[in-house]
């Protein structure tokens, strides 16, 4: 990354990961070690939205631009292609299926050493596996600070003003750019692409990228459903007898 | 009549709109990604704006004139017209897939859409002058303008030729006189500029672009209407309005003019009323899960089961002869006739699925809880409006007899 520039311009490069829509019903296939996808819509992960609109909100601010990168085969790129529907620039894809969060995180780490951003964001947390790893990993890798789960941020002249939700309250906080965030909920409000957005994006530029060498460290074992939640059972205010004796003599926890 | 709606004057439901279209024949292989993106913006704006209100919208039947910017904003005012007239640019598909998921929303949003993009829009783009498109067709492309199409009058609907709006010659060499009266007119209430079409004094139909504001017009609204609650409907009164003569559109004359618009709406109509299908029966799908009588959901029984396989056959077919009618449409291949029985069958088969969903739903059904009812009572303006079901079989039946049953 290159030292701090005190410029109100911003080079912001947002992290987007193609997830399946959250109505989807998930079944495995192979043994329980791979997800189906078959019938599967994808979509850009929701946090990755709102990561994306509260970059173009900065750049539309204060100048800049917005590039959305992901890592993925060509898939993936109907998410991409929607990224700059929805106003990015220009839009990279490293061409690699995405195994885990360190893989993630590495390629997209090795791409953006070389491009001096100011700004990077994450989702707090890809939809899918959850695991909300790659903001603090891609902080680790490139030597920048990180901060996780961002309520808010506004950037001035070379560092960024974020809010976080804490415990019974908000943190606020300060931070020199360059600098990697994620975003949580309430970041912004997602933007719908409108049709001149998408016929934008017909020749907007996407470039693909071979993937730099990594070596894999995590593989799945297994997937597993969680178990079917059972009926409910109501049971009438004045019958508080028989609720016990059910929480005693049935489920045994009392 | 207010023009300044907004989203908060209506009661806000806060029931999810769980809508997902069905695709029991792999229909969405046959789309390219850009139209899954467009029917997806479109479909995350309805969700977002339009089902959260349009339930209070249609029961006050109040025009909601906030959304005529939000549409124009999307870009589903006249996306298949040229970008150098601030138009999308897209192709027929695209058109057609807007309509579809405004439809399932609700008829009369769609209509809307409907009337600004193919019955006001097209028109001028394709038998305007270069400076009437100039002039119209940015701002109704942006929906900073509204307009609506003047061909129905009180003693002419399904024969149009008999029309007897007019318009004369001025006598001052710049303007015409026009007299008559249009009736069934969408969005007229509210309209900036309305295409008109009238007769000039050697009998022929020329189409005029009449303004607001012009002295001698009137656009009275029609009250009470049991369907597309959520749109306004009116007259148009002409009174000696003194139109200029550069307000004529110089490309075409005859009743080919509001035909050709007529075949572009029609198009998007077949699309649309396979939404408000579509979305009867994923409620009526849904719903059946839930319900539960005699100890298991109603989904478990025949007779539901029958009514879900036979919508979900009718809407399968449908969804095939519609996506085949737009790619004859991007090619320029489509025949008026061909339209006429993708409308014909699609709104027809509509309301079936309609009233078998209502069914299924029991009383829930005839309540506002449901879109189904509302569907129901939309499709029999659309089975109604640009030519009623009899007329477009009458179309089909002179395409492939040659013989004129008409009259």
């Amino acid at each position: 990354m290159s030292p701090i520039q005190k410029r109100d311009f911003m080079k912001i490069l947002v992290c987007i990961s193609n997830v399946p829509d959250t109505t989807t019903k998930v079944t495995f296939t192979d043994n329980n070690t791979k997800f189906n996808t078959a019938g599967v819509q994808f979509i850009i992960n929701p946090y990755d939205e709102l990561a994306l609109t509260r970059a173009l909100e900065i750049t539309e601010k204060q100048g800049g631009s917005v590039t959305a990168i992901t890592v993925g085969l060509t898939d993936t790129e109907p998410s991409i292609r929607k990224a700059l529907a929805i106003g990015a620039q220009d839009a990279v894809r490293i061409n690699a299926e995405p195994t885990d969060a360190y893989f993630v995180a590495e390629q997209i780490a090795a791409y953006a050493k070389t491009e001096n951003y100011d700004l990077i964001l994450t989702g707090r947390e890809s939809i899918d596996h959850n695991g909300g790893l790659v903001c603090g990993l891609l902080g680790e890798m490139l030597g920048i600070p990180s901060v996780n789960v961002i309520t808010s941020i506004e950037v001035e002249n070379g560092s960024a003003t974020m809010e976080r939700d804490i415990d019974g309250g908000k943190e606020k906080l300060t931070c020199k750019l360059p600098l990697v965030a994620s975003a949580q909920k309430e970041l912004t409000e997602p933007r719908i692409p409108n049709m001149r957005g998408i016929m934008a994006a017909r020749t907007k530029p996407l470039k693909v990228v071979e993937p730099a060498a990594s070596s894999a460290t995590s593989a799945t074992v297994a997937f597993e459903l969680p178990a079917a939640k059972g009926g409910v059972k109501l049971i009438a205010a004045e019958q508080a007898e028989q609720l016990i004796e059910i929480l005693h003599n049935e489920i045994k926890v009392i | 009549m207010s023009t300044s709606t907004s989203k908060e004057q209506f009661h806000q439901s806060n029931k999810p709109d769980q809508y997902n279209h069905p695709d029991y024949y792999l229909m969405d292989e046959l789309l390219t990604e850009e139209h899954k993106m467009i029917r997806s913006t479109v479909r995350d704006y309805v969700k977002k704006e339009l089902s959260p209100i349009i339930e209070d919208v249609a029961q006050k039947a109040v025009f909601p004139y906030h959304i005529v910017k939000q549409l124009g904003d999307l870009g589903c005012f006249g996306p298949q017209l040229p970008i150098e007239y601030g138009c999308g640019g897209m192709d027929y598909i695209t058109y057609g897939i807007m309509m579809m998921e405004l439809e399932r929303c609700d008829s009369g949003v769609r209509s809307t859409a409907s009337v600004q993009g193919s019955l006001v829009m097209y028109p001028i783009y394709k038998f305007g002058s270069e400076e009437q498109k100039k002039k119209y067709l940015p701002k109704l492309a942006k929906g900073e303008w509204l307009g609506c199409f003047g061909l129905t009058e009180p003693n002419h609907g399904s024969n149009p030729a008999g029309m007897t709006t007019n318009f004369r010659d001025a006598g001052d060499g710049k303007h015409v006189i026009l007299n008559g009266a249009k009736m069934w007119i969408s969005n007229s209430p509210f309209a900036d500029v309305a295409v008109v079409w009238a007769k000039n004094e050697q009998g022929i139909i020329k189409g005029i672009i009449v303004e607001r504001g012009m002295e001698g017009f009137t656009t009275p609204e029609t009250h009470n209407k049991w369907s597309l609650r959520a749109s306004a409907t009116g007259e148009l009164v002409f009174n000696d309005v003194k139109v200029p003569v550069e307000n004529i559109m110089p490309g075409v004359e005859g009743l080919k003019g509001p035909l050709t618009c007529l075949n572009s709406a029609r198009y998007g109509i077949s699309w649309g009323a396979l939404g408000s299908a579509m979305d009867c029966y994923d409620t009526a799908l849904r719903y059946s899960k839930e319900r539960v009588q005699f100890g298991k959901p109603i989904a478990g029984f025949q007779l539901q089961q029958k009514k879900l396989a036979e919508m979900l056959t009718e809407i399968t077919k449908a969804q095939l002869l519609t996506w085949r009618l737009g790619v004859l449409m991007n090619e320029g291949r489509a025949t008026p006739a061909q339209i006429s029985m993708a409308k014909r069958n699609n709104v027809d088969m509509a309301l079936n699925v309609a009233r078998n969903a209502r069914q299924m739903l029991g009383g829930m059904g005839i309540t506002g809880e449901y879109p189904i009812m509302r569907h129901m009572m939309n499709l029999e303006s659309v089975v109604t409006y640009e030519g009623t079901h009899d007329i477009h079989l009458l179309i089909t039946g002179m395409d492939i007899t040659g013989e004129n049953a008409f009259q």
